[in-house]
């Protein structure tokens, strides 16, 4: 494949050459997109925009399935084969940063003036990516179902509280109507649970990590906030409000639209598909308020350059090109996610004022919260995810926190404290 | 000619030419890493890390292997009678005071609960620095116990029972082998939809064959049945390669012997006992050795499966190697894993070698 690129590269090259037209270096770009028919005709469509607008840079890409797409690159960075540009999860950024794998973004003044915070991947004060779009999460609910039930339709000044979220719950168990009250997406094992459970745990005052000095998980991960959140989480379980580890895949993205789950708590890139099939009923609604406010997940996937990169002048260039208003929203238009800033937000179908979506804008902007900024996450969030996992399947919530907080600190102790290498 | 051919095969290079392409890709792609395992266990390797190399002596070992033993008395009230909690069983101390931030008890920093037991008033309990890897090793020793004696076994009754001069024998045969042939990440695949706890096919044949009175067993989302239901998929996925040597060897053994014993009026059990098994000493062998290995490398399933949960109940050595080096980025720990694996099955396979030794 390698040497297929290679080869097709050298015969561009030579053929350009000798039509004596001037030669465009190429730059690779990884994205983890590899599937989805719709996200690849727009990026595409960018990287031919770029391509024809000028004539120093060829951008060519090659694209991954996302479950793969980490592995391939810390692969890649190990053998030394990184490409010029990477498609990287905003929270991981630190990490690959830390490692030595990004460089910082050669963006001209004011790039990025209005782009929402989460879209921008800052670590140590340098921008390493930019996202086009950021995502946000909501309770899926139907205002019929709360009706009939009588339940209080929450609003981000007056979000539900723990007391009144727990009897909602049960409440909606009790009726008989579903299989279950609440579906979490207990299913899908991956980054899913930090970025969608984490700010359950925030809200209740505690966290993945000590964010003062990012030095130790003790105290955030195993303290008092962190266990009364995980009584509570064992309690959703113990108590069947919520479907547990095992839930089927299937059930996760058919079950609220079929009435099986009477809410559901999803990303907004759910939004289109669920708003079809429900119609107007469909609310989308803003996380619970556990005490210390109500929080959701920033970031999502952004574009940075590769340290070892030839080109960075070159892949900076095609990322500010790429993250003009038209091509935000189009992405937001093909996938659904929250287009950067508001300009391209007006352009859209969705997020323009009156638009569907339009909710997800505030609700990112009045809730959302950046996962831990250190390199260090990575392992943070697969111990986050363990704990959480043990605990709905009845592990002791202090001693399941403890061995986080511990395998945490372990790790970031043999890592020299995160200390960025000079 | 025929000198000439002759100096060519008897060249001492010739031997070593035609083993090169083998030698070569097995010191590459098994010696090799194995050496850069062994090493980089002793150091702090990390998958990616601006920082260097250090080495840091046994610690990883020291980490993974730490055990302790800590015996608690019942709490106790004003009059001296124990405490008992709601279900009249006597309450204890809580570990974590112990083992977390107690300066009267460095030892047991950073310790958890492995398992325990009661003696008399007091508990027991056995400590260990990693219990997730105290687990895994259980989990696969447990999986290696139960799997290489009925693997081989049921294995050699479908040889029996396939060794037959029968139409459409052939048919059973590859019945048999099919499972072999699929890629076991597929079979893991199907067998998660039949091990599914509201509508999976096992549940629904239960309760079809008990008239409705069986109650769906979540199988893969319960500690208690997940690493069984693991082991009944492997054994089935497996069973008819094993089955496949044992025929091989049943088809060495000579008619006439069977004749002879017909003649001198053997039963079949007899002639079982006496014929059979004795020809089949060196398949034997061979199968318990390589159903051993294979079983300690238990790996696909429990990542397309479960994950190594619920609760850990279906961790495995080789899977938490896995996890560690590459999800949490830290090859020294992977590594030391890899090594005591390593250890481990080597010295199996010594006793096993020296318990089936030719007796002279």
């Amino acid at each position: 494949m390698k040497h297929m690129t290679l080869l097709a590269g050298a015969l561009a090259l030579s053929t350009a050459l000798t039509g004596g037209a001037l030669a465009q270096t190429e730059l690779s770009l990884w994205y983890h997109g590899a599937g989805n028919a719709v996200e690849r005709e727009i990026l595409v469509g960018i990287i031919d925009d770029f391509n024809s607008s000028q004539s120093d840079w060829k951008v060519v890409l090659e694209e991954f399935p996302q479950a793969a797409y980490n592995d391939s690159v810390v692969a890649a960075a190990v053998a030394g084969n990184l490409p010029d540009i990477i498609d990287v999860d905003g929270p991981v950024m630190p990490n690959w940063a830390w490692a030595g794998y990004m460089q910082p973004l050669q963006l001209s003044e004011g790039a990025l003036d209005g782009f929402l915070p989460g879209a921008i991947g800052k670590y140590n004060d340098e921008v390493y990516s930019v996202g086009l779009w950021d995502a946000a999460i909501a309770m899926y609910a139907r205002k019929s179902v709360l009706e009939k039930h009588d339940i209080r339709i929450p609003t981000l000044d007056q979000p539900w509280t723990k007391e009144e979220f727990d009897e909602i719950l049960v409440k909606l168990k009790d009726s008989g109507e579903f299989d279950y009250a609440l579906d979490l997406g207990m299913a899908d094992q991956s980054e899913w649970y930090p970025y969608a459970f984490g700010p359950f745990l925030w809200s209740f005052g505690g966290d993945m990590v000590d964010r003062s000095s990012y030095t130790t998980a003790e105290g955030a991960l195993n303290g008092d906030a962190a266990l009364e959140f995980g009584d509570w989480w064992q309690s959703l379980f113990t108590r069947d409000l919520v479907p547990g580890t095992s839930q089927d895949m299937a059930d996760r993205e058919t079950g609220f639209i079929d009435g099986k789950y009477a809410l559901q708590w999803n990303g907004n890139w759910f939004g289109i598909k669920t708003l079809e099939a429900v119609g107007d009923d469909l609310l989308f609604l803003p996380a619970p308020d556990f005490g210390n406010g109500p929080k959701i997940g920033a970031a999502s996937w952004q574009f940075g350059v590769s340290a070892t990169s030839d080109h960075p002048d070159g892949a900076s260039a095609f990322i500010g090109f790429a993250i003009q208003d038209k091509y935000l929203a189009a992405f937001s238009d093909g996938i659904g996610l929250i287009p950067a800033t508001a300009e391209a937000a007006a352009m859209t179908k969705s997020y323009a004022p009156g638009g569907p979506l339009e909710v997800f804008f505030g609700l990112s902007e009045a809730q959302a919260m950046l996962r831990p900024v250190t390199p260090g996450y990575v392992v943070e969030a697969l111990e986050f995810r363990k704990a959480l996992s043990d605990i709905a399947n009845g592990a002791d919530v202090a001693d399941a926190l403890d061995a986080a907080t511990d395998a945490i600190n372990a790790d970031i102790a043999r890592n020299n404290n995160y200390a960025p290498a000079n | 000619m025929s000198n000439k051919q002759k100096s060519l095969q008897s060249h001492p290079l010739a031997g070593w030419l035609m083993t090169a392409p083998a030698l070569i890709l097995i010191v590459l792609f098994l010696v090799g890493p194995f050496i850069l395992a062994f090493g980089f266990s002793f150091t702090n390797q990390r998958l990616i890390s601006p920082n260097p190399t250090q080495f840091v002596g046994l610690s990883n070992f020291e980490q993974l292997l730490g055990v302790g033993v800590l015996t608690l008395d019942p709490e106790r009230d004003d009059a001296g009678q124990v405490v008992l909690d709601a279900e009249g069983q006597p309450s204890y101390p809580r570990l974590r005071d112990y083992t977390r931030n107690n300066p009267d008890y460095p030892q047991y920093d950073g310790m958890r609960e492995w398992f325990s037991f009661s003696t008399g008033d007091a508990r027991t309990y056995v400590l260990a620095r990693d219990t997730v890897f105290m687990k895994a090793l259980t989990n696969t020793l447990l999986f290696v116990i139960i799997v290489a004696p009925v693997q081989s076994g049921l294995a050699l009754l479908l040889a029996l029972m396939i060794n037959q001069k029968l139409r459409g024998i052939n048919v059973f045969r590859t019945i048999y082998f099919m499972p072999v042939v699929v890629s076991i990440v597929v079979v893991s695949l199907l067998w998660r939809f039949i091990y599914d706890g509201r509508n999976g096919l096992l549940n629904n044949l239960l309760e079809f064959l008990t008239f409705g009175h069986f109650q769906p067993i979540d199988w893969l989302g319960n500690p208690d049945t997940a690493l069984f239901a693991i082991i009944g998929m492997s054994i089935w996925q497996a069973v008819g390669f094993h089955m496949v040597i044992w025929l091989s060897g049943l088809q060495t053994i000579p008619l006439t012997l069977y004749e002879a014993a017909d003649i001198e009026g053997a039963t079949p059990w007899q002639k079982f006992r006496f014929v059979t098994w004795p020809g089949l000493r060196n398949t034997a062998v061979l199968i318990l050795v390589v159903i051993t290995m294979q079983a300690f490398a238990l790996f696909s399933q429990i990542d397309v499966m479960t994950n190594g949960g619920p609760l850990d109940s279906t961790q495995t050595l080789v899977f938490q190697a896995v996890v560690r080096g590459y999800e949490q980025q830290n090859i020294a720990g992977g590594s030391a894993i890899s090594v005591i694996l390593f250890l481990l099955v080597l010295s199996i396979s010594l006793i096993q070698r020296y318990l089936t030794r030719e007796r002279t």
